[in-house]
């Protein structure tokens, strides 16, 4: 209320100082200038990359191995490994994120010391680089429980699980990509009416009961939603997967969970920067750039779509 | 339980033998199968929810763990230290003594001088391209623009923050590394402000939409009273609305370098990864996270090198921590202070 005077205060001072007719043109162009350079700086880098990519792209590009040191080929076993990758962490990131969600919401009151905790958590999750995960998978799954496993249960010498694979590079990938699944979960969850809940409850169904038949059928566009903005955050991160599971190029698809892979993004930084005659690289570089965007925006777009429908349901309620 | 009560009255037992089959009939039915499942789930979900905390602690254990022999390992200390990173190092005798990072030289030097003003230099160019850029289109979006304007706004801010880092690292090291050359003739194909222009690209798309989550959510009530006082519409804007959700756009921009300091593929691909110290930002620049990223691969395990790659992802991970929890406490202090007025 306080702030509220002081504001009215200062506003009828300025609309003293200043004419009444004052339209505010500068303003308002100086901050739609700010518009116009964000869209076309957002046309000319996706321009660019349809027009380099289009002529690239065909079936043979997508579904055969690269060749003579990727200076030609297609991007098959990169298409497969991210793929692989992001089921695998879809598998892991998805149940954990929507219990963590559903404890949030439905065994805590909001604002209670143990939710506000797990928040601050939550949200600094979601803030660490993601070249500290990649440090930490290699730290933690690799050096870790990958070589725990190896001298427990193997004592060959060679590492068996205490190597880079493309199982810890996908519990990496799940744990960056945890906060996306909880925030969209939770906010599906919010738009639950308590009715149900309470009319679920009186019937005499127990909370896990509830949850099973009644909150989780309801959030299911939410964690969907979820899902998807993880994978698509998923297949665009490299950092995260360069020392815990991706190879530069592997002759053979991974097909057992401690296998290296091949994996777009990660494919796309070799190209970029090891290649020894990047103009011959140059064509294929600009196709695989093409699908990884082309990946990302259909994911986006899918989930945009299932958010809005969520939004739109919460306003009917 | 009326059956208990129904059996025994019906054959006529004692009252304190009915409590006593109550009593097993409870305990019968806290045994029975659903309750030991309820119990149960209700327990993973709750062990499970600590996840995301557990991770946070994890992260910080097993990252700092590895760091941890440059402080008291006396064969790792040779070679580095704390002293060592931080004050200039001889690289023979009778040379001068400079900062460098020179990790695979015979006499390896690890001064993270030259990482942090690389670090500092991209950031800085980052945050100069993307605050006006981002701010200002917040501003645009949430005060001037139509219904049908913001309708187009959004999308492309949502697409440009889809944009997978390593695609603009890619962008910046084939196209605007050029551009950038042929128009301003740098020394350098790759250097601090190529890499700094492509780090905004990721960082507007943070403080647009925390700037104008801010704008947005300046509760109508002030509005209003500064429109019935006679002000105009951008009057109100800039002496009302903006000073209101100064602390959000603040945040904004303090978020957004966070993620400036910590992104990796993009000042990898597009800096150059010259670890030298010069105040020409023409000059190539190595950062802290590229400096993780090129150099982990192929350091031998628990060596030097090893430990103070690792204290690097220490300092990475504590710095955007502070930041986090810096803009986390101003954005919900501007959260409460928005919803108490419009009560």
């Amino acid at each position: 209320m306080k702030l509220t005077i002081e504001k009215l205060h200062t506003a009828s001072n300025i609309t003293d100082q200043f004419k009444p007719k004052s339209s505010g043109i500068i303003p308002k162009g100086l901050t739609l200038i700010a518009v116009l350079i964000i869209t076309s700086i957002l046309i000319v880098i996706l321009g660019n990359i349809i027009l380099g990519g289009i002529g690239i792209i065909s079936w043979d590009f997508l579904s055969s191995p690269p060749e003579n040191g990727m200076e030609s080929g297609g991007i098959f076993p990169a298409i497969f490994g991210t793929v692989a990758l992001v089921i695998l962490m879809t598998i892991a990131v998805v149940p954990m994120g929507v219990m963590t969600a559903l404890y949030l919401n439905e065994f805590t009151t909001p604002g209670s010391k143990i939710t506000r905790i797990i928040r601050i958590g939550i949200n600094n999750l979601a803030g660490v680089p993601s070249i500290v995960f990649g440090l930490f998978g290699l730290g933690f799954f690799i050096g870790f429980i990958g070589s725990g496993i190896d001298s427990i249960f193997y004592d060959s010498g060679r590492p068996v699980w205490g190597q880079p694979a493309i199982i810890w590079a996908s519990l990496t990938m799940a744990l960056l990509t945890l906060p996306v699944v909880i925030i969209s979960t939770e906010e599906a969850l919010r738009t639950i009416p308590q009715d149900i809940k309470d009319a679920s409850y009186a019937l005499g169904a127990t909370k896990l009961q509830t949850i099973r038949r009644v909150i989780l059928p309801q959030a299911m566009p939410g964690i969907f939603t979820g899902a998807i903005l993880a994978i698509n955050r998923g297949a665009g991160e490299v950092a995260p997967i360069m020392f815990t599971g991706a190879a530069y190029y592997l002759p053979y698809l991974p097909h057992k969970l401690n296998d290296q892979f091949m994996e777009m993004g990660y494919h796309i930084y070799v190209m970029a920067t090891q290649s020894p005659d990047i103009e011959a690289t140059k064509p294929i570089l600009y196709g695989t750039v093409l699908v990884l965007l082309l990946l990302t925006f259909m994911l986006n777009f899918v989930a945009i779509i299932l958010r809005s429908k969520i939004r739109s349901k919460r306003l009917t309620i | 339980m009326f059956i208990v009560e129904a059996l025994g009255k019906a054959l006529s037992l004692p009252s304190v033998s009915q409590n006593w089959l109550l009593t097993k009939m409870k305990k019968l039915k806290f045994k029975s199968k659903s309750t030991i499942g309820e119990y149960i789930g209700k327990k993973i979900i709750t062990i499970n929810s600590f996840a995301a905390l557990f991770a946070i602690l994890l992260i910080f254990v097993f990252i700092f763990k590895e760091a941890l022999p440059i402080f008291y390992d006396e064969f790792i200390q040779e070679e580095v230290s704390v002293e060592k990173m931080i004050f200039k190092q001889s690289f023979a005798e009778g040379r001068d003594a400079k900062f460098s990072w020179q990790p695979n030289s015979d006499n390896p030097r690890y001064s993270l001088l030259p990482l942090f003003v690389g670090t500092l230099k991209a950031a800085l160019i980052a945050m100069l391209f993307a605050v006006p850029l981002g701010v200002g289109g917040a501003i645009y979006s949430s005060q001037f623009a139509s219904k049908r304007m913001r309708e187009i706004i959004k999308p492309v801010i949502e697409l440009l923050s889809g944009i997978p880092s390593v695609v603009l690292g890619f962008f910046a090291l084939i196209v605007l590394a050029t551009f950038l050359q042929n128009s301003f003739g740098f020394t350098y194909r790759l250097n601090s402000i190529n890499a700094g222009i492509a780090l905004g690209l990721a960082v507007i798309p943070i403080v647009f939409t925390i700037s104008e989550d801010a704008l947005i959510s300046v509760p109508n009530s002030l509005k209003d009273a500064a429109l019935a006082l006679g002000a105009n519409r951008w009057q109100v804007s800039f002496t009302m609305t903006l000073p209101a959700a100064f602390p959000g756009i603040a945040a904004g921009i303090v978020l957004g370098f966070g993620r400036a300091i910590g992104e990796t593929m993009i000042v990898l691909m597009a800096s150059g990864n010259a670890a030298i110290i010069s105040e020409n930002f023409g000059d190539s620049i190595r950062t802290f996270s590229a400096t993780i990223a090129a150099e982990l691969a192929e350091v031998v395990f628990g060596s030097a090198h090893y430990s103070v790659l690792f204290f690097l992802g220490t300092l990475l991970f504590v710095f955007t921590f502070l930041i986090n929890i810096g803009g986390d406490i101003i954005l919900n202090k501007l959260k409460g202070k928005m919803q108490g007025e419009q009560s």
